[in-house]
């Protein structure tokens, strides 16, 4: 029994926050989110050479073969020091391919979003808002094999810089008569949004659909055989960000309370206030939590468990709702510093804004436990 | 990371079933001699004091094993293994780590018999979470303390036959810990009075124990003269993963859905209400991160660190959790909350009512929620003590 990671994984959890704390400091982030594409390419290159970016994808296609255990150790660090770039989408776009894309498909995509040369994203959402995939609206018309899809997807992660997208539409009236194909920027009618994002450091969007061909081979796996594949991804996906949100939090919670030790007010380190110390000590109990929930949903999700999506659903949740309170409590415990631009803490909040609907909010995996849980 | 046992954890685990399949009928078939015959065949097993040295009379079981026993019985919803219930979780490891061979010999084996009660002295009217204040005196008298003064918080102290009792011995010590002597008190001594607490559920499960005059023999001073607060630190100090507690939570947790399902409110069940819905996966969420925490802190354990203050984590949820179940409970039976056993809408006699009032036993007990915060911002976060 060992509920922990091996002396590799901590070595690669040194590593990486070694290589972030040296290239990628708060300062230099926030110099990274000026730039058009908003995050350092040379910088996500050598994350490729060093083989971080394909660490869960097999060896035959470019990775490194590692699980998605070893994968959480990366996104806590790339959470922890806020780096922007489309490492998580880049990875749940992966996974699509490898869980429905064919031996072909797999050997065409993987090697390039391994090593970084491209990058890949879902579109899932819609006007409608919902991570269910039966709610799923965006038809595809077929015209002999191939699909024309006429239609919007919105909030797309990395849209802007994306080469690869996986997109999900409907291609029959059964609810989970649901298909993904695999759209390479640049498809004639295919045409991205790039949003303002409150926490400049990810990327948000959309993709306009107009008269856009899938061609039968560009589909992963049959038609209307992906519902199941896309749960996988909104777990997989939930997972991840809460993973980020680990690192982020943890980072909000030191900067916060190296503040508070440092801080004086009334004659006295604010620290020693047990109205200071309190909400600190809920922050800490929060992330410990939610931690241990991300740690199992990501061993559930590397066995193949069938608890997978409810160990999901909980990390998500119990995240989202946490690093909210920590990205406020942080902000305010600052004073007044903590509202000014000057201030890294505002960066965390802001952080937390994005983390909170990402693969779905707490109230949508709330329904979804309750819903596999018996009630 | 892996959940998997060895082959001798599997084994222990098979012997745990079969010993189960044997000797635990369902509820609903249990006689009424089932209790005591429980009682006689786990402490053949060794298995109560599991943990315990085996030459006290204890099992010597591994804390993985130990784990893996607490485990299958809780899915089985098994008895609890031993009665003495205080003895078992600290009068027990306190003896053995600081008792005499006599006191061992006279104490242990009726504790894992469960011949009767022990209770524990500690609090005072005026030292609650400042327990090192305590101020009830014992004074050395030839070859006994003499006590006096009064404790609080008492529980069961009616039915128990002795008591693990804190008296400040030396009032000149500068640091308070240091003057601190733990006795062991026969509760039918002459001069020691037992008042019971009706507390605000209706229940008499605590006590004030007043001391006048109260002679206690040098023979039942455990440890040292001014030794009392190690005695105590080391006891309350066998902290756990909090894994045990997770069980408990559970089985209320799945009769809190069950009640949810066959309780109506506004006019449906209350079950198909969203917030209600959300608010028991919410509470679960919070268990089973108790139960992957506690994971945790045993991964720790079996690598042969020590547990320290990590351990408030699991104690503020649990404390948290214990208002909220009663919360729920209370929300999901609507207008009929209110109400107390007797009353016919109240679901099951009242439970989840006494449930909403009772929390305090917990809650307060372990050490305050505010307390356990503390605890985490100074000694976790580095944060200057109050």
């Amino acid at each position: 029994m060992n509920f922990g990671f091996t002396e590799e994984q901590e070595l690669l959890r040194a590593e990486v926050r070694k290589f972030l704390d040296q290239n990628a400091p708060l300062e230099v982030v926030r110099k990274q989110v000026e730039t058009p594409e908003g995050f350092d390419r040379n910088l996500w290159n050598r994350m490729g050479e060093l083989g971080w970016l394909g660490l869960s994808i097999a060896e035959t296609h470019g990775g490194v073969g590692l699980d998605f255990v070893t994968l959480v150790v990366l996104l806590e660090e790339t959470g922890r020091s806020l780096f922007p770039s489309p490492l998580l989408s880049t990875v749940v776009s992966a996974r699509a391919i490898e869980l429905a894309g064919s031996p072909e498909q797999q050997a065409r995509f993987l090697p390039g979003l391994a090593d970084g040369s491209k990058v890949g994203t879902l579109a899932l959402l819609e006007e409608g808002d919902s991570f269910d995939p039966r709610d799923l609206a965006l038809v595809g018309k077929a015209d002999g094999d191939d699909w024309i899809l006429d239609g919007r997807k919105r909030v797309v992660c990395d849209a802007a810089n994306a080469d690869l997208f996986v997109v999900a539409f409907r291609t029959g009236a059964a609810p989970d008569a649901l298909s993904l194909a695999v759209l390479e920027k640049g498809a004639s009618g295919l045409s991205v949004d790039d949003w303002p994002v409150m926490d400049r450091t990810k990327r948000l969007g959309g993709l306009r659909l107009e008269g856009v061909r899938v061609p039968a081979d560009s589909l992963l796996g049959a038609a209307g055989s992906a519902a199941g594949v896309i749960g996988s991804l909104v777990d997989l996906g939930a997972t991840g960000v809460a993973a980020e949100a680990v690192g982020s939090a943890e980072a909000a919670l030191q900067i916060t309370t190296d503040f508070a030790r440092d801080r004086e007010q009334f004659d006295s380190k604010i620290g020693r206030f047990q109205g200071v110390k309190h909400p600190l000590a809920e922050m800490y109990v929060d992330i410990e939590s939610f931690k241990s929930l991300v740690y199992y949903a990501a061993w559930c999700i590397d066995q193949g468990a069938e608890d997978a999506s409810r160990a999901a659903s909980r990390a998500k949740a119990y995240a989202a709702e946490a690093f909210a309170r920590v990205g406020i409590d942080g902000v305010q415990l600052h004073g007044g510093v903590g509202f000014t631009d000057e201030y890294d803490i505002q960066l965390f909040l802001k952080r937390s804004k994005w983390v909170r609907p990402a693969f779905g909010d707490a109230d949508y995996h709330y329904d979804r436990l309750a819903a596999l849980g018996g009630l | 990371m892996d959940f998997k046992l060895t082959p001798e954890e599997e084994a222990f685990r098979d012997e745990v079933r079969s010993f189960l399949d044997e000797n635990l009928p369902p509820a609903d078939q249990r006689g009424p001699d089932f209790g005591a015959e429980w009682n006689r065949k786990v402490r053949e097993k060794r298995w109560v004091g599991f943990s315990w040295p085996r030459e006290v009379g204890g099992g010597g079981g591994s804390l993985m094993e130990q784990v893996i026993l607490k485990d299958e019985m809780a899915q089985r919803k098994a008895p609890p293994l031993g009665s003495c219930f205080m003895g078992l979780a600290w009068v027990g490891p306190s003896l053995i780590e600081y008792g005499s061979e006599e006191q061992k010999q006279r104490f242990i084996p009726d504790i894992l018999d469960g011949k009767y009660q022990w209770c524990t002295g500690y609090s005072e009217p005026s030292s609650g979470s400042d327990l090192a204040s305590l101020q009830c005196k014992g004074v050395r008298d030839g070859d006994e303390y003499v006590v006096n003064g009064q404790k609080i918080w008492t529980s069961i102290a009616m039915w128990s036959k002795w008591m693990i009792l804190l008296v400040r011995t030396d009032t000149e010590v500068e640091v308070k810990h240091d003057g601190i002597t733990c006795l062991l008190v026969e509760m039918d001594s002459p001069g020691l009075e037992v008042r019971p607490i009706r507390n605000m559920a209706g229940g008499e499960m605590f006590a004030e124990v007043f001391f006048d005059d109260v002679r206690v023999p040098v023979e039942n001073r455990l440890g040292e003269e001014g030794q009392g607060w190690q005695v105590t630190i080391s006891a309350l100090a066998h902290e756990r993963s909090g894994i045990a507690e997770f069980h408990g939570l559970m089985r209320n947790l799945e009769r809190l859905k069950e009640l949810a399902r066959n309780t109506m409110k506004n006019g449906r069940p209350a079950a198909e209400e969203p917030g209600i819905r959300r608010r028991i996966v919410q509470a679960e969420t919070r268990v089973e991160s108790m139960r992957l925490n506690g994971m945790r802190f045993l991964t720790k354990q079996l690598k042969g660190e020590k547990l320290s203050s990590e351990t408030s984590i699991n104690k503020l949820h649990r404390a948290l959790l214990e208002i909220e179940l009663g919360e729920i409970a209370l929300e999901i039976q609507g207008s009929a909350g209110p109400l107390w056993q007797g009353a016919e809408p109240a679901a099951e006699n009242g439970h989840w009512q006494r449930f909403a009032l009772n929390w305090p036993e917990v809650v307060i007990g372990g050490g305050t929620p505010n307390i356990q915060k503390n605890i985490i911002a100074e000694r976790i976060l580095g944060l200057p003590k109050d």
